[in-house]
């Protein structure tokens, strides 16, 4: 055994000249001097361990801060009505309704799943679901909105499986179906992939639980998995630090996920929710035991005392600055009344779930973790989790726009007649980002628990809430990063009302928000100019639709070098449905329904799929955002649904017109009929913009051909732009016809559709 | 009509098959892995085990669960011939506590697969296939990433000749399973292993189809005549 | 007819939830008296004739390569099999 030195707060006073390794931990010298002030002395080597990862900027968000404000700021009363829970907490809570709630979040684990894909990705999973858990919901779905490199590239054969695979192995043993997401593929994200992963859970309104330590004497319990030394890779320095010989090998950054125990750990946390026996409730994630003691303090009224050598550990030899930090998976921590610790102890018995009093609340204001008999950590809690350093980094708009925005779409060179346009079409159709994904998705368990009325390749995902009523909520993630770069607060705005569309396309009415923002580099001012702008961008537009944000998180440093990724800032909105059994699929089950098309075309090719895919293109400015227009579609989606007037209804993104029918034909090998005639006539648009134009709050809706009539009359009651394209079904084998134009079989579009992630990785 | 439902820690689709019990007209009775005892199974006309991952499939998929003291009690009283439905985790359990022949292993093409598979029901004399036509086809949700079942030739012509092939799978084999197999039975025919799972098939607007209600029905209808 | 054996481990301190499973198994089935289980996986690489010194390397280039992921696992032995 070796021996350890353990630093106490009794040693950091009598020795406070000692040399401590904070710039290895990330510290900037103004913020050591801080923890100094804080302390009146130097810190003990767990304090700064504290310190060091909970004022890192993946805990603090010390560069966002300031930024991310914007979205409490824009969040109007009227907002605030249905939100339970806002920004702050594990995740936001929505009032559904019918006494229901609804949590949910998305967040980053992107630099894990370079490093390694299948944990990577899985404890991501881990991690949100238990996010949602510590809210006191049970865990209903998840998604994933994927990026990678280049298709064609050898790495991302590498992370594309292994991630994919991650999501799969964890998600399905953990029995939560996963609905839907995104995969894009650009070379912006070689080396750094984004690896996004939403939850969403439900509970009843009244038994919301929330992240806080109150009541002194009260309990402070640890419970799930044992501690080792996962993801501590970063505070090895202060192992070799206190070691005095050669302490353990090598602490692994990586940490491997155990999807049973987290399984084990959902049902037990749910019972323990239903006994009524847990006050306060926080999951171990990022920062481990650091993040939860001091969370859990901080937002409580008192302090809180801890036995750090009480923790369960998987290996001994861990020093207690390594044991705050740990980030080893499947683990909780409850405060719980005295007299409810026999009970809570028997739910965890019988699920057979370690469960350890650490120690308990105090009348104090000190968050105070012994080791043994020393005192090795003494904080104001507030200071570690919530005062944590504030940067107004540098912005400025990147030099290279002015040029980007100017080298627009309109040098390329376009299809000629109905050929080159049939051949753009199979070109898009059979493009990384535009082929059939079920080579991802039908590694994903979708069906699990029973209740997903729409997943992937829908445009939202639904799941049923209320097994009586049928209530539920539909759920979609977008953005287009090519629209980011070359505008950023035009890009989050789109990547909105993208999700906004999808989810009103399934007949549901968008309720909130959550992102994920990933970018490169905070401290490049351009990076962070990119950043504000679309966080503006994003507030603005949530205070537009009155949708509030909820929560969600910051990605930064996804960067090789000096070259970021594409500013990619995801958006997921929720939205509610009164029976998810009635929602609307995204292509037509049957021949003979009246095809429309909802909204107004522009010439809009600037960052489109076309323009990337044909031209490997990217310049100009993006389509224009029309909120108001978005919510107007939004509002006539709803009102036709309700009315039972919609076969389906898909949203025009990507590919536009084009791949909107093409993909409408696929989903049921049932084709289309359709004009442009009248598109030309009314927009002003040549065939090519009509089919390729990314033109936003545009929607393809099919209509029983009884209620068409009504359809239209619902349309001009509501002001939105309506048009007949034509019907579905077509003459012969399955086709989709453009009258005029070309035409091409539903087996021929699917022969380009399909097929091409596996051929890639194949090759 | 009473169905035991067994939750083993890692079971997911323990709720799935209680719902699918209720929606067939029966009460769902829930069953603890840890539960024991000759009293246990008293009043039930049937046993699921469920879906999911019990344990994790660590090891070998169902070899843990096999030992639970819920299986103490009920691998007597299948063979005493009380009806019995192992879907996919149930499956696995069943093979590893010999109460149905072969085993499941890894997808041959080593992926998790979820898609909406095309069944051939190929018995219906089984306690739990009898409202079933023969050679019926049916669309039933697969999931399944250790689904392949195998077995010895000898094994596998045995049970092709004494009818025990109680369903296989249509024009994708989504597995490797030999033979297409997708569920067999025991000699008698109470006991009845499946990969795919018709828990998920029994409510319109949730699942590919309504094929799966006939499995629970049968059950329902042979303890009826019981 | 020669055969290299590889095993692979999960890195010691890397959590290996399919030993721990089978660990707590193991204790319910009444066999005690192990502290800890670990799961690892063998490889069976096999060679025309004898293994030979260059076929245990190119097995020990396989195991660091691809048979192993060393992230998490470590290799723990390279042999012919006759040395088992």
């Amino acid at each position: 055994m070796t021996a350890v030195h353990v630093d106490t707060v009794a040693a950091a006073s009598g020795d406070p000249d000692r040399e401590q390794p904070w710039a290895e931990l990330g510290l900037r010298a103004d913020e050591y001097a801080r923890i100094r002030e804080i302390l009146g002395r130097r810190p003990t080597s767990s304090e700064l361990a504290m310190y060091s990862v909970m004022w890192s900027e993946h805990c603090s968000y010390k560069s966002s801060k300031v930024h991310l404000r914007q979205f409490g700021e824009k969040t109007t009363d009227q907002m605030r009505e249905q939100l339970l829970v806002g920004i702050g907490e594990n995740a936001g809570v929505v009032d559904i309704g019918e006494g229901w709630a609804v949590t949910f979040k998305i967040e980053s684990h992107n630099h894990p799943s370079y490093v390694e894909p299948y944990q990577g990705a899985a404890t991501g999973v881990g991690g949100i679901v238990r996010d949602i858990m510590s809210m006191g919901a049970r865990p209903l779905a998840v998604m994933d909105p994927l990026r990678f490199g280049a298709l064609d590239h050898p790495d991302t054969a590498r992370v594309l499986p292994g991630v994919v695979a991650g999501i799969g192995g964890y998600g399905n043993c953990l029995g939560l179906p996963n609905i839907g997401g995104e995969v894009v593929f650009d070379s912006c994200y070689q080396g750094n992939p984004l690896v996004n992963a939403l939850c969403v859970g439900a509970l009843r309104a009244e038994d919301i639980h929330l992240a806080k330590a109150s009541g002194t004497g009260n309990k402070v319990v640890l419970f799930g998995a044992r501690t080792g030394g996962d993801g501590i890779g970063g505070v090895s320095v202060l192992a070799s630090e206190t070691f005095e010989d050669a302490g353990p090998s090598k602490r692994p950054s990586v940490q491997v996920g155990d999807p049973f125990a987290e399984k084990v750990l959902i049902e037990c946390s749910l019972e323990l929710y239903a006994a009524g026996v847990v006050d306060g409730i926080q999951d171990l994630g990022g920062a481990g035991l650091s993040c939860a003691t001091s969370e859990l303090a901080s937002n409580g009224d008192g302090g809180m005392r801890v036995q750090l050598d009480r923790v369960p550990l998987r290996d001994s030899s861990l020093t207690p600055e390594e044991i705050l930090m740990s980030e080893s998976q499947e683990r909780m921590m409850a405060i719980v009344r005295p007299e409810h610790l026999e009970g809570f102890l028997a739910i965890t018995d019988r699920w057979e779930v370690e469960a350890t009093v650490l120690g308990e609340v105090t009348d104090g204001d000190h968050l105070q973790v012994y080791w043994h008999d020393d005192l090795v950590v003494d904080v104001p809690p507030r200071s570690v989790a919530h005062d944590g350093p504030v940067y107004e980094r540098p912005l400025a708009r990147p030099g290279y726009l002015d040029e980007l925005q100017a080298h627009n779409t309109r040098v390329l060179p376009r299809p000629v007649g109905g050929p080159g346009l049939r051949e753009d079409l199979l070109a898009l159709l059979g493009s990384p980002d535009g082929c059939d994904l079920s080579w991802v998705t039908q590694q994903y368990d979708r069906y699990v628990r029973g209740n997903t009325a729409r997943a992937m390749p829908d445009d939202a995902g639904v799941v049923r809430v209320d097994e009586e009523t049928g209530r539920g909520v539909a759920l979609a993630t977008d953005c287009n990063g090519r629209f980011a770069k070359l505008d950023p607060y035009a890009g989050a705005q789109l990547a909105l009302a993208e999700a906004y569309r999808n989810v009103a396309t399934t007949g549901a009415r968008p309720l909130a928000v959550s992102d994920c923002l990933n970018f490169g580099s905070p401290e490049d001012p351009g990076v962070m100019w990119q950043f504000a702008q679309a966080v503006t961008g994003l507030a603005d537009g949530c205070q537009q639709l009155g949708v509030p944000v909820t929560g969600g998180n910051v990605s930064f440093y996804n960067q090789t070098g000096d070259t970021a990724i594409h500013p990619t800032p995801v958006v997921a909105v929720l939205g509610v449905v009164d029976d998810v059994a009635d929602t609307n699929g995204s292509g037509w089950s049957l021949p003979g329904q009246s095809l429309y098309l909802l909204g107004r075309t522009r010439e809009e090719l600037d960052g489109s799929a076309w323009a990337h895919v044909v031209h490997a293109h990217l310049g100009g400015r993006p389509p224009r955002v029309d909120l108001a227009a978005e919510e107007r579609l939004a509002g006539t989606l709803l009102a036709a649904s309700r009315a039972g007037l919609v076969h389906s209804a898909h949203d025009l993104s990507a590919g536009g017109l084009a791949v909107a029918l093409a993909e409408g034909v696929l989903r049921h090998d049932i084709g289309a009929t359709v004009s442009l005639a009248g598109l030309r006539e009314r927009d002003g648009v040549d065939d090519f913009a009509a089919l390729f134009s990314e033109s936003t709050a545009r929607v393809l809706v099919a209509v029983p051909p009884e209620h068409a009539e009504a359809f239209e009359e619902l349309c001009a009651a509501e002001g939105q732009e309506v048009l007949a394209l034509g019907t579905t079904g077509s003459e012969g084998p399955e086709s989709l016809v453009v009258e005029g134009a070309f035409q091409v079989s539903a087996a021929e579009l699917r022969t380009a559709h399909s097929g091409v992630i596996e051929a890639a990785l194949a090759s | 009509m009473r169905i035991g439902v067994v939750t083993f820690p890692g079971s997911l689709d323990d709720g799935d098959a209680q719902r699918a019990v209720r929606l067939a007209g029966g009460e769902p009775v829930p069953l603890w892995h840890a539960d024991s005892g000759d009293t246990l199974l008293h009043g039930l006309d049937g046993v699921i085990l469920p879906g999911g991952f019990s344990y994790g499939d660590y090891l070998r998929c169902g070899a843990i669960a096999r030992f639970s003291p819920v299986m103490g009690a009920i691998i007597p009283a299948a063979q005493a011939g009380l009806p019995v439905l192992g879907i996919c985790n149930g499956f696995q359990v069943l093979c590893e506590s010999h109460l149905l022949p072969g085993a499941l292993v890894r997808n041959d093409h080593q992926q998790f697969l979820c898609r909406d598979q095309l069944l051939r029901i190929e018995r219906t004399d089984t306690a739990w296939t009898s409202d079933f036509t023969p050679g019926q086809e049916v669309l039933i949700a697969l999931k399944n990433g250790e689904g392949g079942y195998v077995a010895d030739e000898a094994t596998l012509d045995e049970l092709e000749a004494e009818g025990r092939v109680v369903a296989r799978y249509l024009e994708v084999n989504p597995n490797g399973s030999r033979r297409d197999i997708a569920g067999v039975s025991n000699a008698r025919g109470n006991v009845v292993g499946l990969m795919p799972h018709p828990e998920h098939c029994v409510e319109a607007g949730f699942g590919p189809s309504l094929d799966g209600l006939p499995f629970f029905t049968s059950v329902l209808r042979q303890a009826v005549l019981a | 007819m020669g055969t290299v054996i590889v095993d692979v481990m999960p890195k010691p301190e890397i959590l290996d939830p399919q030993g721990q499973a089978v660990g707590h198994a193991l204790g319910k089935l009444g066999i005690d008296g192990f502290t800890e289980v670990r799961q690892g996986k063998r490889f069976a690489l096999s060679v025309d004739g004898e293994v030979t010194e260059e076929a245990l390397a190119r097995a020990r280039e396989a195991a660091e390569r691809l048979l192993s992921n060393p992230v998490i696992e470590d290799v723990v032995s390279v042999r012919a099999e006759a040395d088992a």
